[in-house]
């Protein structure tokens, strides 16, 4: 049985760095962004979690708990707008939104 | 009590009875005529009411049937006792006030009550600031108090004989009211202190004489006498009106007081043959002077005056207003002490005035216009004593006609009132025995103004004549013309004399069956004012009587301290005169009297021993008579120039420069806004707006290519941020 070693996690990471981008790009729905944005923001944490693990060294472990919190708080004003959004435009679809063009 | 102090008092007298009589006086007089309201001049709508009748028909014996529009009685005796009450009031104070003056040293006291105008200060020629300020404020010294006495003592005697004379004629109120207000105006005039506030009484009675002179306004002839009168005085306010402001700039004061004392501080001298700025100013007051005392070339108006009723002509165009003039130029002595050219006009004005209205005076046949001719000739004298330095001499002139000329023109009224009106001494004749009291008093008028020694004009005028001659401003020219004047006087008067009461009845024989010596209230004020010409002059008998005592010439010393500055300049004049043997001034004495005689005895010998001779003599004088009849054609040469050369050519003349050039330049001046703002438009469009627009296009042309990256889309930009990511990547791999 293999141990499983940094390198696991460097490739789970990886994955779900891929798969939160391609989320964050494909996907119409604003909640679904969100959520892909997520899975970016804890590709992260489990990058930094496993080089803090593999260099034996706590800061990356408070640096992903920092990640987490400002995660949280990115999480919150990016459904405020999404409410906000909908409340105005009656939509949740980013492809139907152009506000920000001049 | 303090008369001095309260000389403030002494015009507000005559003011009261005026406002009252103006004020409320339609209201004591509930069956006055409605029109009375109206000014002189408009053309009145005249429902026949009881003063709608003329003059003329005014006196005529038909008058009682008019006697229910009059007021009542009571109303009558009302104002009859108020307004001839108020100027006696004033009189009284004046007379007091002029005792008490006598026992100042200083003899000049003055009220102040308040500033009246203050203006701004500025600076005047000399570079000094000084500031306009003229007070309401009374000035009494000999002068003021003569003329005081003078105004008020002859204006009360009047205002007395017109209770009688107006008695007949509608508006007695009106007339009352401006009689009084005249006199308050009168002596406004000669009480102030200042220029300024002497030119506020000056145009005062310049309105009551037009009121008055157009008093019967229904009258065209005298509405338009009064505009006449109007006009002509303003062009001689004009000229004063300048002289005042001149006066201001240079000496930076108005008030007489303070002006006297910068003329005579040494900085001013009198220098002959330069014309300087104290001739300039000299001349513009006497221009003044022309207009208020008619004297050549602005004469025309007092004449014509002669519509107005007699007292109006006695009191405002003989004795009081018409002397204004003089009066000024004798408060402004010193200044014209230091202009001898100007003086020398002065005394050649004077002169050629009395020569030139005398001899008009000679051929009239309106017994009113003969006195107003001989009025203006009278100034004249006065004016020729201004222009020789002998102020007070002209002075005392006019208090001696005060006199004897408002005696001749009550005289006349009281003889037009006999005649029921008429004026035309052609049509008189033999009234010396029907109207025994008017002939007797202006018997003494008419041998006062001939200048027969003993009575008040001989004193006067032969003093005029002898400081004329005498006077280094004076020359033996201007005596001659003197002298030929007072020929041409006793001629005119004892012609007016002649035809009026000697000889034969002219009249027809309703007016001579009507004939009747007025009442007592118009022979009383006459035998006073005879009583005058009389002893009038013996306060100033000349210095060669030396066999008088001193107080016989108290007139002159009484006026001396007001002419002191003046004669310190001139002092080398009464040198002069002094220098004069008395053998020749008893010479020039006995020539003007017998002159006189001989002008009375020529009148004698062509109007009453041989009237024949008188047509005989008009025809061989033939144009001469004419143009003397035609009063030298003045008029007729003004009406010329200056009515029809202004009024209509002007006219015409105006209406093509308004049409052309006053209408062009107000339409020229549009067009151009017109135009300016078309290119104003123009270039705002296409200049400012354009330069705007085309940066804006610019930025927009330029900005093309960095919109179309701005989609707006959040997932475009996420993709370019990932292939950003991945570019940097792959350059990290790569490299």
């Amino acid at each position: 049985m293999h141990p499983i070693t940094t390198s696991h996690y460097l490739v789970l990471s990886a994955a779900l760095l891929l798969i939160g981008t391609l989320g964050v790009l494909t996907r119409r729905n604003i909640v679904i962004i969100l959520m892909s944005i997520e899975l970016i923001l804890n590709a992260v944490n489990l990058n930094l979690v496993a080089f803090s693990r593999h260099l034996d060294q706590v800061t990356g472990q408070i640096f992903a708990i920092f990640v987490i919190v400002v995660a949280v708080g990115e999480a919150a004003v990016g459904l405020g707008i999404l409410i906000a959004l909908f409340r105005n435009k009656e939509t949740v679809h980013a492809d139907e939104v152009d506000l920000l063009k001049w | 009590m303090n008369f001095l102090d309260s000389i403030w008092l002494i015009p507000l007298f005559p003011l009261f009875g005026a406002l009252a009589m103006l004020l409320f006086g339609k209201r004591l007089d509930p069956q006055a005529p409605s029109a009375v309201a109206v000014a002189p001049g408009v053309t009145p709508v005249d429902g026949g009411h009881g003063h709608g009748h003329s003059h003329a028909s005014a006196h005529a014996s038909d008058h009682a049937e008019h006697g229910g529009h009059h007021a009542s009685p009571a109303t009558r005796w009302m104002i009859r006792i108020l307004c001839p009450g108020m100027v006696l009031l004033s009189f009284l104070f004046s007379a007091g006030a002029v005792v008490q003056l006598l026992s100042l040293g200083e003899k000049s006291h003055q009220v102040v009550k308040y500033t009246w105008l203050a203006g701004m200060p500025f600076h005047l020629q000399d570079g000094s600031l000084g500031r306009f300020a003229a007070d309401f404020g009374f000035l009494l010294d000999p002068l003021s108090g003569v003329m005081i006495l003078v105004v008020t003592g002859v204006g009360f005697l009047i205002h007395v004989y017109s209770t009688g004379y107006m008695e007949h004629d509608g508006g007695y109120y009106r007339f009352f009211g401006y009689l009084n207000l005249f006199v308050f105006f009168m002596l406004m005039l000669v009480l102030a202190n200042n220029y300024a506030l002497l030119f506020v009484g000056w145009e005062g009675v310049g309105l009551c004489s037009y009121l008055l002179i157009g008093f019967y306004f229904h009258k065209k002839s005298a509405g338009d006498a009064g505009k006449k009168a109007f006009v002509v005085n303003r062009v001689g306010d004009a000229g004063f009106l300048l002289g005042m402001f001149l006066m201001f700039s240079v000496l930076g004061t108005v008030r007489f007081t303070e002006v006297n004392q910068a003329l005579t501080g040494g900085r001013f001298h009198a220098e002959a043959g330069h014309f300087g700025v104290l001739s300039a100013m000299a001349l513009l007051l006497f221009i003044g002077a022309t207009g208020k005392s008619a004297q050549f070339p602005l004469f025309v108006w007092l004449p014509d005056a002669m519509e107005g009723p007699t007292p109006v002509s006695a009191l405002i165009h003989a004795a009081t207003m018409v002397t204004a003039g003089v009066y000024m130029c004798a408060r402004s002595s010193a200044l014209f002490q230091l202009a001898p050219e100007t003086s020398f006009i002065v005394a050649c004005v004077g002169a050629f005035t009395a020569i030139l209205s005398a001899s008009i005076a000679l051929v009239q046949n309106d017994i009113k216009r003969v006195l107003a001719y001989s009025t203006v000739s009278q100034l004249g004298y006065m004016f020729m004593a201004v222009g020789v330095g002998a102020y007070w001499v002209a002075v005392f002139h006019l208090y001696t006609h005060a006199f004897f000329k408002a005696l001749l023109f009550l005289g006349s009224g009281s003889v037009i009132h006999a005649m029921g009106g008429e004026q035309d001494m052609r049509k008189m004749g033999g009234l010396k025995d029907k109207i025994p009291v008017t002939f007797r008093t202006m018997f003494i008028g008419s041998v006062a103004i001939a200048g027969i020694p003993g009575l008040a004009g001989f004193f006067s005028k032969d003093e005029i004549l002898w400081q004329v001659y005498s006077s280094p401003l004076g020359s033996k020219a201007i005596y001659i013309v003197g002298l030929i004047t007072a020929f041409m006087t006793a001629f005119y008067m004892w012609r007016l004399m002649f035809m009026t009461f000697y000889g034969q009845p002219r009249m027809d024989a309703h007016t001579a069956a009507h004939i009747h010596e007025s009442p007592r209230s118009m022979t009383v004020p006459l035998v006073v004012l005879a009583a005058g010409s009389v002893l009038g002059g013996w306060i100033g008998v000349p210095k060669l009587w030396s066999f008088l005592p001193e107080s016989f010439r108290a007139f002159e010393h009484f006026l001396e301290p007001v002419f002191a500055t003046a004669a310190s300049h001139g002092a080398d004049a009464a040198h002069h005169a002094a220098h004069h043997e008395a053998a020749a001034e008893w010479a020039l004495m006995a020539l003007s009297v017998a002159i006189a005689v001989c002008g009375i005895l020529l009148a004698r010998f062509l109007y009453l021993v041989r009237p024949a001779l008188t047509e005989a003599v008009q025809r061989s004088a033939g144009p001469l008579y004419t143009t003397l009849a035609n009063k030298w054609y003045v008029d007729e040469i003004y009406d010329f120039l200056f009515v029809n050369g202004l009024c209509k050519g002007g006219g015409s003349l105006m209406a093509g420069f308004d049409s052309r050039v006053v209408d062009g330049g107000v339409n020229g001046a549009g067009w151009l806004t017109r135009f300016a703002s078309m290119v104003s438009i123009w270039w705002d469009t296409w200049i400012v707006d354009g330069a705007v627009r085309l940066t804006s296009f610019v930025v927009k042309l330029l900005s093309y290519p960095v919109r179309i990256l701005q989609t707006g889309y959040v997932q475009a930009y996420a993709l370019v941020f990932v292939a950003g990511a991945l570019v940097f990547l792959g350059y990290y791999l790569m490299r």
